[in-house]
């Protein structure tokens, strides 16, 4: 299945990287050749089979309900490209 | 009994699903070992895990689970036994991940059932779709700063069961009932506290409207509503804007809108233009969510009685009438309340001093019935004072407003203001003589056939008795002395 521009410039809009005419084409190329190769995966029959979300069979482990982490702010904003006080500041954005 | 809207071209149905998120009540959040409580300094309860940064990993809370798996239990709805959580991805300023752990295709509940009642006494089951957990954003704040939000991550992956209903409501006071009803339900079982104004609970409200028979048309969602109030005002306007577009020749867009109290009407959010692309897929980070079922009947082995049950119990043992259950089992301490005073007192008469003294003082004192201005076992000591002849109707009335302004008991205040019942016929036939003697022109007026008078003389005695005459001895004795 190959992919048109308008599609993967929506792909990058939803995933917010801008790209230039150039790499729409280059990505075209590359987008298309992995739906391909999920194209060919398809092909095989797995009907009766139930769906698989890991491969290691193991259950999810499970946590206690005890809070032994968070009263670090500092921490949390120590790398915050903009701050007000404890506050992590972006430019406006409201509905 | 339907609730219709009538347009230029006729009467339209409305067609309404409610998504409620409910916070879930839990020490620590959904993945990470940071508080969730309400109200703390900004980014004080927030891990590595919830601010997202690279590397790290989330660990699922043994509580939430047990928390949805218990409202799941208390909807009456399938518990899956295996589930999974899939990424819902969209970019916002206060979730850092850039996407939310959420349920998709394999929620922890299925399908369950509420059942309302209205306000003309009549019962409707509305379904529940699905139930499942997913992560809280964080909280942005646009009032501080002319050109800047800011961000406080503190509620950022703090556990949200997010409940899903069928299409099944049909009018504002459907919708009302249902999350009155699921609210009161999330408070019996403990799994969220229902504080609309606090926002830990709050609905999307999606609303489409038809002609009778017909099949659905598009629907719109309404998000974010924050008050049962504000939801049914909001499904009013949302189906009057959608009749005007269908009946102006227009054909309604499936889009997301916000409702705006202040005007009362519902605007699109034109941001959230690309919002429905989410690009769910499993976390990987995640294995499926496998429950023991060992596990999941403990825990419903360990529920409470649920409002629905508590109804109906009320209405067999205490004889109650339906109406009177229902207004009592809304809330888990208004209902023991009701059944410390109604243990082996007339029920009925307990039920009429909860709904109407007591919660006529809550409102005038702002109390709660978890520190209410009568406790219940004053207020059932009250009840056996009227019940063993030491006070009349009339004068408990006046002990029960001494009881909330002084919290004494019924007893001391009765023997401190004098206001023990006379049933002393000497006391009482004296002051009918007394009435009589007084107004003998009246006398003379009931004896020529106004019997209408008989009240006047009830209550000229009464009122020489101080109100403590009890009251069917003193009609007694005036029926003799009129004789």
């Amino acid at each position: 299945m190959a992919l048109d521009p308008a599609t993967v410039r929506r792909i990058a809009k939803l995933a917010r990287i801008r790209v230039t005419d150039e790499e729409v084409t280059r990505l075209q190329t590359e987008l298309s050749g992995i739906l391909g190769w999920i194209e060919q995966l398809n092909e095989v029959d797995v009907s009766g089979v139930a769906p698989l979300a890991g491969v290691s069979h193991q259950r999810l482990p499970m946590r206690e309900d005890v809070v032994n982490d968070g009263g670090k702010a500092d921490a949390i904003l120590a790398n915050a490209p903009a701050r007000v006080d404890h506050f992590f500041t972006v430019p406006k954005v409201v509905e | 009994m339907s609730y219709m809207l009538e347009g230029r071209t006729g009467s339209w149905e409305i067609v309404v699903g409610l998504e409620v998120h409910a916070q879930v009540i839990s020490k620590a959040k959904l993945f990470s070992g940071a508080a969730t409580a309400f109200g703390a300094e900004p980014n004080s309860q927030v891990s590595f895990v919830d601010a997202a940064f690279p590397g790290m990993l989330p660990v699922i809370n043994r509580e939430c689970v047990a928390q949805a798996v218990r409202t799941g239990l208390g909807l009456a709805a399938e518990i899956n036994l295996e589930s999974r959580f899939d990424r819902k991805n969209y970019f916002y300023a206060d979730l850092p991940a850039g996407y939310q752990i959420s349920q998709y295709q394999m929620p922890v509940v299925g399908r369950g059932s509420i059942e309302i009642v209205l306000e003309d006494g009549s019962t409707r089951h509305i379904g529940v779709t699905r139930l499942h957990l997913e992560q809280d954003a964080g909280k942005s704040f646009h009032d501080r700063d002319p050109v800047l939000s800011y961000i406080d991550l503190n509620r950022s992956g703090v556990a949200l069961m997010e409940i899903v209903s069928e299409p099944d409501i049909r009018s504002p006071e459907e919708a009302g009932a249902y999350l009155r009803k699921l609210r009161s339900i999330l408070r019996y079982l403990g799994t969220c506290d229902g504080n609309m104004d606090e926002g830990s609970m709050r609905a999307d409200v999606n609303v489409s409207v038809r002609k009778t028979g017909e099949p659905f048309r598009t629907r719109c969602e309404v998000k974010n509503v924050n008050s049962i109030r504000f939801v049914m005002h909001a499904i009013e306007a949302e189906a009057r804007r959608q009749i005007d577009v269908w009946e102006e020749g227009g054909e309604v867009e499936q889009e997301t809108r916000l409702y705006d109290p202040g005007r009362g009407i519902t605007r699109s959010m034109r941001s959230k233009e690309h919002a429905h692309d989410y690009r769910y897929f499993p976390d990987p980070d995640l294995l499926p969510l496998v429950l023991d079922p060992a596990w999941v009947e403990e825990l419903r082995s360990a529920l409470p009685e649920l409002p629905d049950a508590k109804r109906a119990r009320f209405i067999r043992e205490y004889a109650i009438p339906a109406y009177d259950a229902g207004v009592l089992t809304v809330d888990q301490a208004v209902a023991d309340y009701f059944e410390t005073i109604a243990k082996g007192r007339d029920a009925r008469l307990a039920s009429n001093w909860v709904t109407g003294n007591l919660f006529a003082a809550m409102n005038e004192t702002g109390r709660s019935i978890e520190n209410p201005p009568v406790s219940a076992a004053h207020l059932g000591q009250l009840l056996d004072l009227i019940a063993d002849g030491t006070i009349n109707g009339r004068i408990a009335k006046d002990v029960f407003e001494a009881m909330v302004e002084t919290g004494d008991a019924p007893a001391a205040i009765v023997e401190s203001r004098g206001l023990r019942q006379v049933t002393d016929t000497g006391a009482i036939d004296t002051a009918i003589a007394q009435v009589l003697a007084a107004n003998a022109d009246k006398v003379a007026e009931y004896k020529s056939g106004k019997d209408k008078l008989f009240g006047f003389f009830i209550g000229q005695a009464m009122k020489a008795t101080g109100g403590k005459a009890n009251p069917a001895a003193v009609n007694e004795a005036l029926r003799r002395a009129l004789s």
